[in-house]
């Protein structure tokens, strides 16, 4: 069954609500401004009215609200809306739920979820466009998730909300709702941790997660078919934990490599990535790393000056020559 | 109907007022000669409101509390060799010493958070006031804050929450007069922290904090309504901080005639006063005095001895499933 990114976030949220009664929706904008996909809500909405809970707007309340009540066995999961917004509930975030486990000696474990619409969206300005993941890479005790996928959105989401034992962070994507991948009813959960190969190549590897690997994959077929070159596509799926197992061993194989990635550029999941492969992977490499990130800007409203910035699908394949030395 | 506490009841909560009092006389001397690492923040003066607040609490009962914690996680209940332990970051402490001081967390005992960060234990209490009412558990959470913690927007939000969704969550702000090293005059203009409580359709009350009497009966009213579904409660507490706001501070801010109406103030002189007036000998509370102070020397003298974490275990407990601490 094919199905698009949006109903994977949905389905997802369906189905946990239905099969554990500790499962609770706090806020209900999970789709964000787009009606099509709010529409894929409200049979959820219909269905489980007594574990949906309509909110005041207090990110760091219900961040709170959502942390305690995970203490004590409920499985919440927080809709903070724009991906800037989790800087509203940072301290709960970041301060709270990821430190309890540790603080306390591993007594109790916050098996709470905070959603997000990441990402540059089009014209969300400054303050709408927040692509946090590398900010929350910095935290140990949370769980960074950022699918790239339809069936990995599902999973993973589906993951959390119902065998996640720690705090995770869901960064989904407008851009990515009408992205469609084949699911399998019934299929094993994914790996959680685990970054899926999703186009094996040869001559070079693009590490990529969330709305960047659907760009790397039209760069790959883009220099397939024009340049004959074979590229590897890594989506990595999960920024924390970071497999960075599969990320050398892709590189190993192909000895280039260029890091995709929506964060400002310097200190992001880029950096991270090929600090790792600086570490573990130097003799494989036949030619320095490319990041392709976002410039260190504030994300302008004005499209021409947002698009400017944007790391397409055309800039990867550029940025792969080069690093073919062609 | 008021519920008259037996003597024998006032002489057991007079003793734990000591052992708290002396509890914190150790972490004093204990930092004083360098043994406690970090910056323990005392409870000294505010006994009353500890005990008097868990006295009405079940062991299933909840609490949460700050960065003041050590009265509280006594009085609920909390083995004070284990708190003492963790305090001087030792294995055998509550949080094996991942903790410490302002993060006294006694999950067995109900005691479920302490934070290090004012009025970031208020939104989390509610959470788990909103476990218990969606679990029908019966039991409630009560969360202790100091006056500092109503300069927060978290507080705010919380009230409007637990208001919102009727949760059973009491609030203790224990209104020292003190934000840290701000005056209450200093940083608000609401003098007491009660008045918050009305705009958000919040009951409350404002008592005299350094009487356990006091503090015992309307605590017990209070927590008597939230068990009953009413909804949340603010109790707000008047009291004193007799200590600085962490062990060293010289409180160059506090005025001598303050320090000395303080005294007058003592919680355990009161209780004690009042149980000699009820015919209690002096030799019986000189005793139970005796006792704690006997009790609380031997606890420190072997938490000094406690073993002190392994380097090794350093990594532990980051994440609690296997799955995503297995780095590769």
């Amino acid at each position: 069954m094919k199905i698009t990114f949006a109903q994977g976030v949905a389905m997802a949220l369906s189905e946990a609500l239905a099969s554990d009664p500790n499962v609770l929706m706090i806020g209900s904008g999970f789709m964000g401004l787009s009606p099509s996909a709010r529409d894929l809500l409200n049979p959820v909405l219909r269905d489980y009215p007594e574990r949906i809970f309509v909110t005041p707007i207090s990110e760091l309340g219900l961040a709170g609200a959502a942390i305690g009540a995970a203490a004590c066995g409920q499985r919440p999961v927080v809709d903070l809306g724009t991906g800037s917004f989790i800087l509203e509930a940072f301290a709960q975030v970041a301060n709270e739920a990821a430190n309890i486990h540790y603080m306390t000696g591993g007594q109790t474990s916050v098996p709470a979820t905070f959603y997000s619409l990441a990402g540059i969206r089009g014209a969300g300005a400054a303050q709408h466009s927040g692509r946090m993941q590398a900010m929350l890479g910095q935290v140990p005790g949370l769980q960074v998730l950022a699918p790239g996928a339809a069936d990995d959105a599902y999973g993973l989401l589906k993951w959390a909300l119902l065998e996640s034992q720690n705090p995770s962070v869901f960064l989904s994507h407008s851009l990515l709702f009408d992205e469609t991948s084949e699911i399998v009813a019934g299929a094993a959960m994914l790996p959680v941790g685990k970054a899926r190969i999703r186009r094996e190549g040869t001559d070079l590897s693009i590490i990529a997660s969330s709305i960047m690997v659907a760009r790397a994959l039209a760069a790959a077929d883009t220099l397939e078919r024009e340049h004959g070159v074979s590229a590897e596509v890594v989506d990595l799926r999960t920024i924390v934990p970071l497999d960075r197992e599969t990320i050398v061993k892709s590189v190993a194989k192909t000895g280039r490599v260029v890091i995709a990635d929506e964060c400002p550029l310097s200190f992001g999941v880029a950096a991270e990535v090929a600090a790792t492969l600086a570490e573990r992977a130097l003799s494989h490499l036949k030619a320095p790393v490319l990041r392709l990130a976002v410039p260190d800007v504030p994300i302008p409203y004005s499209p021409p000056l947002e698009a400017e910035l944007i790391v397409t699908a055309e800039k990867i394949a550029a940025g792969a020559l080069r690093v073919l030395g062609r | 109907m008021p519920q008259e506490l037996s003597l024998e009841e006032l002489c057991r909560l007079y003793e734990q007022m000591c052992l708290i009092r002396l509890f914190e006389g150790q972490v004093q001397r204990l930092a004083s000669t360098g043994e406690v690492p970090g910056f323990p923040h005392l409870s000294t003066g505010q006994e009353a409101v500890a005990v008097g607040v868990c006295a009405n609490l079940s062991d299933d009962d909840m609490i949460f509390s700050s960065h003041r914690a050590h009265g509280h996680v006594i009085a609920k209940g909390s083995d004070p060799y284990a708190v003492l332990a963790e305090i001087l970051g030792r294995q055998d402490g509550l949080c094996q010493g991942r903790g410490g001081s302002m993060h006294l967390v006694d999950a067995a005992k109900g005691v479920l958070g302490a934070t290090g960060v004012v009025a970031g234990n208020v939104s989390l209490a509610a959470g788990a006031a909103w476990a218990a009412q969606l679990r029908g558990e019966g039991r409630i959470a009560a969360v202790f804050s100091g006056d500092g913690a109503t300069g927060a927007g978290v507080f705010h939000e919380t009230l409007n929450l637990a208001s919102l969704w009727r949760l059973p969550l009491l609030l203790v702000c224990e209104n020292n007069g003190y934000a840290e090293f701000t005056s209450r005059e200093e940083h608000s203009n609401v003098a007491k922290v009660s008045t918050f409580a009305a705009p958000y359709a919040i009951p409350s009350r404002t008592v005299d904090g350094n009487d356990l009497l006091v503090v015992h009966e309307a605590a017990r009213e209070a927590i008597g309504r939230v068990r009953n579904q009413e909804g949340p409660w603010l109790l707000e507490c008047m009291t004193f901080r007799m200590a600085g706001h962490y062990v060293g501070d010289a409180q160059r801010y506090r005025s001598k005639e303050e320090m000395e109406a303080m005294k007058e103030k003592d919680p355990i002189v009161r209780l004690g006063r009042h149980l000699a007036g009820r015919g209690v000998p002096a030799q019986k509370l000189d005793g139970l005095m005796a006792g704690a102070k006997g009790r609380m020397e031997a606890i420190a003298e072997r938490a000094r001895k406690a073993a002190r974490p392994d380097p090794a275990t350093v990594l532990d407990y980051v994440y609690s499933a296997k799955l995503a601490a297995e780095e590769n």
